[in-house]
């Protein structure tokens, strides 16, 4: 579904990406793990087209997304839930969902899937008219990812959710990543958590000062001494 | 101050407040979404007469087609300016686009004297609006009694854009964080082009308000109405539109009570507004209506 080949960027006046080389197949949980700094949001970013690459190609369904603006990249079916959350903090919880499907046409089909959306996350569902800055860091989270799901993407990406959240709510939200592939959307995870992305993910890749050092199924990596060593401790 | 009086200030006060407001809704929203003062937004307004000035006597358009083209021409323009002056320095320190402004309002009023030439040129009245009425002892324009009706509208018409809508709420996420709006899909180019144009349109319906209050124009005549809604914009909280109206209509009574009360002022009226603007910047930056900025 997405190919990334021999990708690299400069950013800031680092080579931040080099020879970055990835497969998302369609319908399977793929996460990138590595220490903070080592490229991950860069390498999201890239792909929706908010950082400009230097070399390579980033194929969606065939198609190249070098060159393209974000809001056509994100017109193809591609979601981001961003670092940081960056949930409109004024607007309403609703109303942030809404944003979420901005290029979905009808009324109708908008309203189910928020609906859908507060089946996944009942507390959005109290907080609907509240404004976005008021919620907590979960809610937020929440939030973030509802409002990527509203797109009904084919391919959604998730950086770091689980980042700065309570281990109970980790777990939650883990469990809610879980659901969503359940029901066929493909996942890009970024984790720093690289124990609880490894456990759910179908192949794993890890990220080091912007290249790709391992990869290997989930299970292979959790198993793996280096990866043992230099992430789960 | 006998209560004809009184009711004759608050008539004029209402219509100068309302011009205010509405040019100083342009300001706001540009400055909401950009962060940029758009200081040639005076000069757009000037523009607005112009085109509906030669609509009517070069073109002998009626004078309701005239507005209404000179509108929409007015509302190109701001497109056309954004795109070719702003759109380039958008990612450029916010002084660039600052400056940038400055000089496209300094292009528009020389290029204006050029084109148009300096002398001031009468600006017609349909006779509705040019005709007095009395009420209660007190006689007014036709004109003064449409400029807020016609205000009121042109309110409610943006108020329900960017409250109501999907531009709008387009908007006013790119006022919050232009990165993570584009993330949403929006094109955020196109959203920030409807937002000129909005502005630059209700600019020159105020405009040609003001035009035919006067009744003349020329091509510096956007100066001071233009700094005047910017300190109404200041005044309101400037990216705020409620906030904006409300500027301008305070400011609109503040310079005629202010006069009709001690006329010894009236040199001072355009002084007023001023001082209203070191007051606000000094006390309550944020303006009455303006949200905190974000740390």
């Amino acid at each position: 579904m997405l190919e990334i080949n021999d990708l690299n960027v400069h950013y800031g006046g680092i080579h931040a990406l080099k020879g970055v080389t990835l497969s998302v197949p369609e319908g399977k949980i793929i996460t990138l793990v590595g220490a903070n700094g080592a490229g991950k949001s860069t390498l999201l970013r890239t792909i929706c087209g908010l950082v400009t690459a230097t070399g390579g190609s980033i194929r969606f369904e065939g198609r190249e997304l070098i060159g393209l603006k974000t809001f056509e990249i994100i017109k193809l079916g591609i979601a981001m839930a961003p670092e940081g959350r960056k949930i409109f903090v004024n607007l309403s919880v609703y109303e942030n969902l809404l944003m979420g499907a901005y290029n979905r046409k009808g009324e109708t089909e908008q309203k189910r899937d928020i609906e859908w959306v507060y089946t996944i996350f009942p507390r959005l569902r109290e907080r609907t008219a509240q404004k976005g800055g008021t919620l907590s860091g979960g809610e937020q989270q929440m939030l973030a990812v509802g409002r990527a799901l509203m797109s009904r993407p084919r391919l959604l990406m998730l950086d770091e959710p689980s980042l700065g959240l309570a281990p109970l709510l980790i777990r939650e939200v883990f469990r809610i990543i879980g659901q969503i592939h359940g029901e066929g959307t493909t996942i890009l995870l970024i984790e720093q958590n690289a124990m609880a992305a490894l456990h759910i993910a179908d192949y794993g890749y890890v990220l080091e000062t912007g290249k790709i050092v391992l990869e290997g199924t989930g299970k292979a990596l959790l198993e793996d001494e280096r990866v043992r060593e230099a992430y789960l401790g | 101050m006998d209560v004809t009086i009184l009711l004759q200030q608050f008539i004029n006060a209402l219509s100068l407040g309302s011009l205010y407001g509405l040019i100083a809704i342009g300001y706001t929203m540009v400055y909401g979404i950009l962060r940029l003062i758009n200081f040639a937004h005076g000069d757009i307004m000037m523009m607005g007469c112009f085109f509906a000035f030669y609509g009517i006597f070069m073109f002998s358009l009626s004078w309701w087609a005239s507005f209404v083209i000179a509108i929409v021409l007015t509302a190109v323009l701001g497109i056309m300016i954004d795109r070719g002056a702003y759109r380039p320095v958008r990612n450029a320190p916010r002084i660039s686009a600052l400056i940038t402004a400055i000089g496209v309002s300094f292009l528009l009023e020389n290029v204006g004297l050029v084109v148009f030439g300096g002398r001031p040129k009468g600006f017609p009245r349909p006779e509705f609006l040019g005709t007095i009425h009395e009420l209660w002892g007190v006689r007014f324009l036709g004109l003064l009694i449409w400029t807020p009706l016609v205000t009121l509208l042109l309110l409610a018409f943006i108020l329900f854009v960017v409250y109501r809508t999907r531009v709008g709420r387009a908007m006013r996420c790119i006022s919050f964080d232009m990165e993570t709006t584009r993330l949403m899909g929006v094109d955020v180019n196109r959203i920030v082009a409807i937002t000129f144009a909005i502005g630059s349109a209700v600019a020159a319906a105020g405009g040609i308000l003001w035009a035919m209050k006067y009744p003349q124009i020329n091509p510096l005549m956007g100066i001071i109405p233009g700094l005047k809604a910017f300190v109404a914009a200041v005044l309101g909280g400037i990216g705020n539109v409620t906030g904006a109206m409300a500027g301008g209509l305070l400011l609109g009574f503040a310079e005629i009570f202010l006069v009709a009360i001690n006329p010894d002022l009236a040199g001072y009226r355009d002084a007023i507004a001023f001082a209203i603007l070191i007051l606000i910047l000094l006390f309550r930056p944020s303006g009455l209506m303006g949200e905190k900025l974000p740390e």
